[in-house]
């Protein structure tokens, strides 16, 4: 899979917050096989010397050969979302930018006008953006005009688990787009939602909160891993055509005739 | 003077925002800054003035989604 590109081998994305500890963090990317992982920028408090907050957090990713994927969550206006991808270009070293502006506080729906204009002004300063957009067509055709590459539609409101909440507005989103990167981002719950937006054809899933709040989240990381594959492999396989009506599979021809001998 | 640093306000007697970011105790490792909400590259930081109730934000990779 190619994003910008940069060819990545895993088309699971994964987001690092919320986990029980930095190990766990840790041994869920290794067992997840992901190749991005989400970050973000939040207050440092003053006095901490050399940082008690950040410093850690930081250390932890230079030990992970996961590619950083900034994001802007919380913004709720383009000004701000701008101003936190120049800081985070910054701090990350890399152009990439999961571009959040959220519109609704209790959906945690993005503000699609806002998040276009921040779009159009990042891709012009040469940010590669990875707008968290809806399934609307018509916001994915303006935020490709912005100069966007790749589009990220939600499955559900983030946090969720609620998985693929309109799948046919996201299958048509599917064919509208053939030669656009889709990647579901938010609201998948369970690693069988996971494999049915990979087999729906979508080019890779990114979540967060289905992992990092499992009873084990080592062990789902790694399950969502295998789902993803999973689903690619049927997608790329050819899935049957659904049939309103029953099938034999098995030969009708050569049927032995034992409706004769029944004499009860 | 007296600055608004991440919502807290602090005394500092530096008048550049690197200064004051050496004064309040930031070292060590990757940081970003605004200035009344406009971003401060690190570069430009020794030459960024501080006046009185500027308001800083100081901000460092942490986890997300």
């Amino acid at each position: 899979m190619r994003l910008y590109d940069v060819e990545l081998s895993s088309r699971l994305l994964l987001g690092t917050a919320q986990y029980p500890s930095p190990q766990v963090l840790t041994d869920a990317i290794a067992a997840s096989g992901c190749g991005v992982v989400t970050v973000s920028l939040r207050r440092e408090a003053a006095g901490a010397g050399t940082g008690v907050g950040g410093a850690g957090f930081w250390s932890l990713l230079q030990g992970c050969s996961a590619r950083m994927l900034p994001n802007t969550a919380g913004c709720t206006t383009a000004r701000e979302a701008i101003t936190t991808a120049h800081m985070a270009r910054e701090v990350f070293g890399t152009p990439w930018i999961k571009l959040e502006v959220i519109g609704n506080a209790d959906t945690l729906q993005p503000d699609p006008f806002a998040l276009v204009e921040a779009a159009r002004t990042l891709c012009a300063e040469g940010f590669e953006v990875f707008p968290y957009t809806t399934e609307d067509l018509i916001v994915a055709e303006h935020l490709l005009d912005a100069g966007c590459r790749v589009l990220m539609p939600w499955g559900a409101p983030i946090g969720s688990g609620q998985g693929l909440r309109h799948a046919d507005a996201l299958a048509a989103m599917r064919a509208h787009f053939p030669a656009v990167p889709l990647i579901i981002d938010a609201g998948l719950g369970a690693p069988s939602q996971a494999a049915r937006a990979m087999e729906m054809g979508f080019d890779a899933v990114l979540l967060n909160t289905a992992v990092a709040k499992a009873g084990d989240p080592v062990e789902m990381a790694r399950a969502f891993g295998q789902a993803v594959t999973a689903g690619r492999t049927a997608f790329e396989a050819g899935l049957m055509p659904p049939r309103d009506m029953a099938a034999p599979s098995t030969p009708v021809l050569g049927m032995a005739d034992l409706a004769l001998w029944d004499t009860a | 003077m007296q600055i608004d640093l991440n919502g807290t306000p602090f005394t500092v007697g530096a008048s550049s925002l690197a200064d004051a970011l050496t004064e309040l105790g930031y070292s060590g490792h990757a940081l970003a800054t605004a200035l009344n909400g406009k971003f401060v590259p690190a570069a430009a930081r020794p030459v960024t003035a501080l006046r009185d109730g500027d308001r800083v934000e100081v901000l460092a990779p942490m986890q997300g989604g």
